[in-house]
C-alpha cells in the first residue's frame, strides 16, 4: 500500500483545506471568562500569560483588594533602611495594557456549581474557570495569646508585604539602642523558607550601622534553620557576633502583649522590645470558603499537570496556597511558575485541546546576608507524570556569600516583577 | 483503497501537523520558565542576559557548556542540569524567533 503521488497531492490539498478551516475555529487559542482572585506573583503572571497566549482570546478578571502589588521579596531590605516601599510597589496598570480586568474588592465565596464568585462589595462575577492564588493566611491558634488585632498593630509578623512593613520599620526606628528585636519563626511549611533568616541578617546589618548596642534574637520553633542553613551561619558568625543570637526549637506556647513576653515549650522566656512573631500559616481564606483546602484543612491538593484543585473541577489553584510537593519552597517564584503551567494548561482546556505535558520549571532565590551580599538557593523541577521533583544532582547554594549576586538578586527582581505585570 | 490511501495520508499529515503546533506551543511554554529572570520572551529589563533573538547554535552551546560546568556560572549551572538536550533546543528555537 504505497501512495502514488497523485493520491499524496489531493490528499496535502484536503490537509491544506482541513487545516485552515482549523485554524480559523479550533486554533483560536482559546475564549470564555477566567476570574483570577489575587494580584500577587502568581495571579499577576497568570492574568497576563492568559491574555498574552489566547492572543486577547480568554477574557480575564482580576479580583485584588490592594491598589497596587507590593513585593514580598525584597521588602526585608526595606525594614532594614536599604530600599524603600515604592522600589517594591508596581502599579496593576501593566496588566490593564494587557487587557486584564481589575477589581479591587476582596473575594468571599465561590459557587463551584454554578461557577460563581462572591465579592464583598460589588456582588458575583461569572466564570468558565476560576484560578485562585491567594497566598496565605495565618492559623492564629498557634500563637497562644496573639490575636488578629493585636498582630495588627503591636506585634506584627510583617510577613505579607504593605502597611505592616512600613509600621514595623518604624518599631525599629524607634526602638532605642540597647534594645532587643526577637523575631519569631513558625514550623514549616511557611511562605519563604530563607526569608525570616534574611530579615534576621538584614536587621543585624541596620542595627550594626546605626544602633550597634542593639541584639537580634531568632527564636525558631524548627529545630535548626530551615533553608541555606550554613550559609546563614556563616554569615552570622563572621558580621554579626554579639549582634545575632539564633536559637532553634523555640515552639511557642504564650504571648504576653502588655509586657511583650514570650514563653515557650522548651527555653527561658523573651522580653522584646520590638516583637515580631510570624504565626504558622495555612493556604489563603477563600479557599476555606470555596471548599479547596482539600489537604489537612490546611493546603490544597492539585493535579500538578493543569494545576487544577482535586476538590472541584474548573478551578485552580496556584503558590503558597497548594500542598508543596517535597523539595518545592512556597516562594514568589515558585508560585510564578505555577501561573505558567497553568495558563498553558488553561489555554489548550479553553480552546478544545488536551492540557499540555509541563515544562521544566525553576526556583531560584536570592537572600540578603548585608547590604552588599547574597546568596542563593535555585533548582529545577521536573514533571514526572504525577508531580514535579529535583533531579539528581541538578540545583545548589551559592558557594559562598558575595556581591556578584545581590546585583543580580535585584536584577532578579526588576526582571520578575515585569514579567508578572507589565 | 485509493479512499483508504487517501485518508491515510490525510491523518499522516494531520498528525505531523497537530505535532507541529503541538511543537511549538510545548517550546512556548517550555522558554516561559527562563522569563522571571531573562524578561517576557526573553525581553530582559536589565541586569540578566536578553535571550530575545539569541543565535540558537550559540544559545545551545552556551546552556550545554552551563550543564557540564565548562561555563562557570552562579545559578545557570545549576538549573541547566533539569534539561534534557532536546528541551535546550526548543528553549533555543523559541528564543531565536522571538524579536
Amino acid at each position: 500500500m504505497t501512495l502514488n503521488r497523485r493520491d499524496f497531492i489531493k490528499a496535502a490539498g484536503a490537509t491544506v483545506a482541513f487545516g485552515s478551516l482549523y485554524g480559523c475555529a479550533g486554533d483560536t487559542k482559546g475564549s470564555g471568562n477566567v476570574v483570577v482572585i489575587g494580584g500577587g506573583y502568581g495571579g499577576a503572571t497568570v492574568a497576563k500569560y492568559l491574555r498574552m497566549w489566547s492572543d486577547g482570546g480568554i477574557n480575564v478578571t482580576l479580583v485584588e483588594p490592594n491598589p497596587a502589588f507590593v513585593s514580598c521579596p525584597i521588602s526585608n531590605l526595606v525594614l532594614a533602611g536599604e530600599k524603600t516601599m515604592a522600589d517594591i510597589t508596581t502599579s496593576y496598570d501593566g496588566l490593564k495594557k494587557h487587557g486584564v480586568r481589575i477589581i479591587h474588592d476582596t473575594a468571599i465565596g465561590v459557587d463551584p456549581v454554578k461557577r460563581t464568585v462572591m465579592l464583598a462589595k460589588s456582588g458575583a462575577l461569572s466564570y468558565d474557570r476560576l484560578v485562585v492564588s491567594p497566598g496565605i493566611d495565618f492559623i492564629w491558634e498557634s500563637v497562644p495569646g496573639l490575636t488578629p488585632a493585636l498582630s495588627d498593630s503591636k506585634i506584627l509578623h510583617a510577613w505579607k508585604a504593605g502597611p505592616q512593613t512600613v509600621a514595623l520599620r518604624k518599631q525599629l526606628e524607634s526602638m532605642p539602642d540597647g534594645g532587643v528585636y526577637a523575631l519569631c519563626i513558625p514550623k514549616a511549611p511557611y511562605r519563604c523558607p530563607p526569608g525570616p533568616y534574611e530579615r534576621a541578617s538584614m536587621i543585624a546589618n541596620y542595627f550594626k550601622a546605626k544602633k550597634p548596642k542593639s541584639k537580634v534574637l531568632v527564636l525558631d520553633a524548627n529545630a535548626d534553620v530551615t533553608s541555606k542553613g550554613p550559609l546563614f551561619k556563616k554569615a552570622w558568625a563572621d558580621l554579626y557576633k554579639g549582634t545575632l543570637e539564633y536559637r532553634g526549637n523555640h515552639g511557642i506556647t504564650k504571648v504576653d502583649a502588655a509586657s511583650q513576653t514570650v514563653e515557650f515549650e522548651f527555653g527561658d522566656k523573651v522580653k522584646a522590645d520590638v516583637l515580631n512573631i510570624v504565626p504558622a500559616q495555612k493556604a489563603g481564606l477563600i479557599t476555606t470558603a470555596a471548599g479547596l483546602s482539600n489537604v489537612g484543612g490546611r493546603w490544597c491538593g492539585v493535579d500538578w499537570k493543569t494545576l487544577e484543585s482535586t476538590a472541584h473541577k474548573n478551578i485552580h489553584v496556584l503558590g503558597d496556597s497548594t500542598v508543596s510537593t517535597p523539595g518545592m519552597p512556597k516562594s514568589g517564584h515558585m508560585t510564578t511558575q505555577h501561573a505558567k503551567v497553568a495558563a498553558a494548561a488553561i489555554v489548550n482546556l479553553m480552546s478544545g485541546q488536551p492540557a499540555p505535558d509541563p515544562m521544566v520549571i525553576a526556583n531560584t532565590c536570592y537572600s540578603f546576608v548585608s547590604a552588599k551580599e547574597v546568596v542563593h538557593v535555585a533548582h529545577p523541577y521536573v514533571f514526572n507524570g504525577k508531580e514535579f521533583l529535583v533531579p539528581k544532582g541538578a540545583g545548589g547554594v551559592s558557594p559562598s556569600r558575595n556581591e556578584l549576586e545581590a546585583k543580580y538578586a535585584l536584577a532578579w527582581a526588576k526582571n520578575i516583577w515585569a514579567d508578572a505585570l507589565l | 483503497m485509493k479512499y483508504r490511501k487517501i485518508a491515510l495520508a490525510v491523518s499522516l499529515l494531520g498528525f505531523a501537523g497537530a505535532a507541529f503546533a503541538d511543537n511549538s506551543t510545548l517550546s512556548r511554554n517550555m522558554a516561559s520558565a527562563c522569563a522571571s529572570c531573562h524578561g517576557t520572551n526573553g525581553h530582559s529589563v536589565g541586569g540578566t542576559d536578553p535571550l530575545a533573538g539569541m543565535p540558537k547554535d550559540e544559545m545551545i552551546r552556551k546552556v550545554k557548556d552551563f550543564r557540564s560546568g565548562a561555563k562557570p556560572a552562579t545559578v545557570m549551572q545549576q538549573l541547566s542540569k533539569g534539561y534534557t538536550d532536546q528541551q535546550i533546543e526548543m528553549i533555543a528555537n523559541y528564543y531565536a524567533a522571538q524579536k
